[in-house]
């Protein structure tokens, strides 16, 4: 069914899909980076864990609340991050950033897969944070993983 | 004048949002402002801006007398005894964190309480958390009734001889309570305790006496009662007020500066450092002969109707939740099951209808509701009922667009 067009580019079906099927929901019980992070502007919060083994994520999970973009946004990233070398999960997450505000992608073999679903969001930017709040918990994690490790 | 009527008198609402009227429903967030207060303003900067209380020259005098002409309008507003006890500020969380520093910091300390309520905007709860670390002091909070009202034997309990500040809102941005301030005071006071009331959801909305309540601080916004955003007040009792000290230093509000030390002007403008606010001020002014000319308690009347009749509508859609008790002021928060507030907000701005989505900065109540977040329609005196038509048909349309997913 269709609302409205504009509606439409936002709610598009694979987001619907991941919000109402979340992959990677759930905790990780054993050797993972925990990450909490907020919206303080509506409150949502998301619980990220990640698993990194010799340099790569090999396993991520989230939990927490929040809006379809937010929790779409949290299903997509943790499957698009799984297998990847933390350098290339943080580049992914540095052009999701400009995909979401509608900017140019630099690295034109990336390979979004679903998340492309989400560029619709640059067209409302009261719901950019929201897209981009589980993109900030992988962000953090994997700072923070990469400065244990070249201590 | 009717709503309808009203609502020509407010530039910005005459316009279409994505395809659709502008239906604006989140006057709680912030009001707009009528062509009268805009013109008043454009008048102060194409005629007469100047700073006040120092040149000698006409346009300073014609600032001067428009600032504290304002002064003298909110005194009469909220039925102050004089212009003493009205301090510009720049809204209600700064008029709540100079109570909070100056008098709070000077008179708490350990074993003190400071007592508020789960349902304070985080500008009523934060300033106090802050005072009760620095001092030593505990901050305790009244329990809620289960519809989110306060009941007075609650405030019984909660209120001893050892709490010296008891700070809570006089209207809910949530849950709509109309709270009983003036009760409130009066056990406060026989425990020898001094009330602060948060009117930042009050002073727009009914009429508001100081002196009837007996609270000994009342602060409140402007941008939310039809005034520009940056401008508010803080009205004092005259005796409190004269042996606060203030907690900004600068320009405008000494009497002598020495070399090593200095002394202050007299009231309000001891607490004014700084030029101040004037066109914020002026159009505060203007706000209010706006406000009055209309008549508070026609005001008042207006929105609990249109509450009501958005209760009512609310009532015949299913799976919706709405939030504090019946009785309230002109506001409706709720929350559909199965879509989350953010994307009810997104669909109805969609239809051009204007809500807030989110914890509307009270946390601690998000907690006690048991909800991250919620979708929030306020009224003023220029929505209508066919406003509430519009955005329940938009909910409507909200709850089915989600509604297929989760089938």
């Amino acid at each position: 069914m269709s609302l409205d067009n504009n509606l439409d580019t936002l709610y598009r079906q694979v987001i619907m899909d991941h919000y109402k099927n979340p992959r990677n929901r759930g905790e990780i019980t054993d050797g993972s980076l925990t990450v909490n992070m907020n919206n303080p502007t509506c409150g949502d919060r998301i619980q990220l864990q990640l698993k990194v083994e010799g340099g790569n994520v090999s396993d991520a999970k989230f939990s927490g609340e929040g809006c379809s973009i937010s929790l779409s946004s949290a299903s997509m990233m943790t499957q698009a991050v799984k297998g990847l070398p933390i350098e290339k999960a943080l580049s992914l997450s540095e052009q999701f950033s400009k995909l979401v505000q509608g900017n140019d992608i630099d690295d034109e073999d990336l390979d979004f897969g679903d998340i492309e679903a989400l560029q619709g969001v640059s067209k409302f930017p009261a719901r950019i944070k929201c897209a981009t709040l589980a993109w900030k918990a992988l962000e953090k994690g994997l700072n923070e993983e990469k400065e244990e490790t070249t201590e | 004048m009717n709503a309808k009527e009203i609502r020509e008198l407010f530039p910005v609402l005459n316009q279409e949002v994505n395809g659709h009227p502008l239906v604006y429903l989140d006057s709680a967030a912030t009001s707009q402002k009528p062509k009268q207060v805009i013109d008043v303003i454009e008048d102060y900067y194409k005629r007469y801006n100047s700073n006040v209380h120092r040149g000698v020259h006409t346009l300073g005098t014609l600032a001067t007398d428009g600032y504290e002409g304002a002064r003298e309008k909110i005194r009469s507003f909220i039925g102050a005894k004089s212009t003493e006890e009205i301090v510009f500020t720049r809204g209600t969380t700064t008029a709540i964190n100079l109570v909070a520093s100056s008098y709070g910091r000077a008179n708490l300390g350990p074993g003190d309480e400071i007592v508020i309520t789960p349902m304070e905007h985080h500008s009523n709860i934060i300033p106090w958390q802050q005072v009760a670390k620095a001092t030593g002091a505990t901050l305790k909070y009244i329990p809620l009734t289960a519809d989110g009202r306060i009941e007075l034997t609650d405030v019984e309990q909660t209120i001893t001889d050892k709490t010296k500040i008891v700070a809570v809102m006089q209207v809910s941005n949530v849950l709509g309570s109309v709270n009983p301030v003036k009760e409130i005071a009066e056990i406060a006071h026989r425990h020898g305790a001094v009330i602060l009331v948060d009117g930042a959801q009050s002073s727009p909305h009914m009429k508001v006496d100081v002196q009837d309540l007996d609270c000994d601080f009342f602060a409140f916004s402007g941008h939310k009662m039809c005034a520009p955003t940056g401008i508010g007040a803080l009205y004092g009792k005259k005796s409190l007020l004269e042996k606060m000290e203030p907690v900004e230093f600068g320009g405008e509000m000494i009497d002598f500066v020495g070399d090593y030390e200095s002394t202050w002007k007299e009231l309000p403008w001891k607490f004014e450092g700084g030029t101040p606010i004037i066109a914020g001020a002026i159009g505060l002014g203007a706000a209010i002969d706006f406000l009055e000319d209309i008549g508070l308690d026609r005001i008042e009347e207006h929105e609990k109707a249109i509450a009501n009749y958005a209760l009512q509508r609310l009532d015949e859609v299913d799976g919706v939740d709405v939030y504090g008790p019946r009785e309230r002021a002109g506001l409706v928060t709720f929350n559909c099951h199965d879509v989350h507030p953010h994307d009810v907000a997104t669909v109805l701005d969609s239809e051009g209808v204007a809500v807030r989505a989110g914890h509307h900065c009270a946390q601690p109540l998000m907690r006690w509701l048991d909800v991250t977040a919620t979708a929030r329609a306020s009224f003023y005196l220029y929505n209508t009922e066919e406003d509430v038509d519009a955005f329940v048909e938009a909910l409507l349309k909200a709850k089915e667009y989600f509604g297929h997913v989760f089938r």
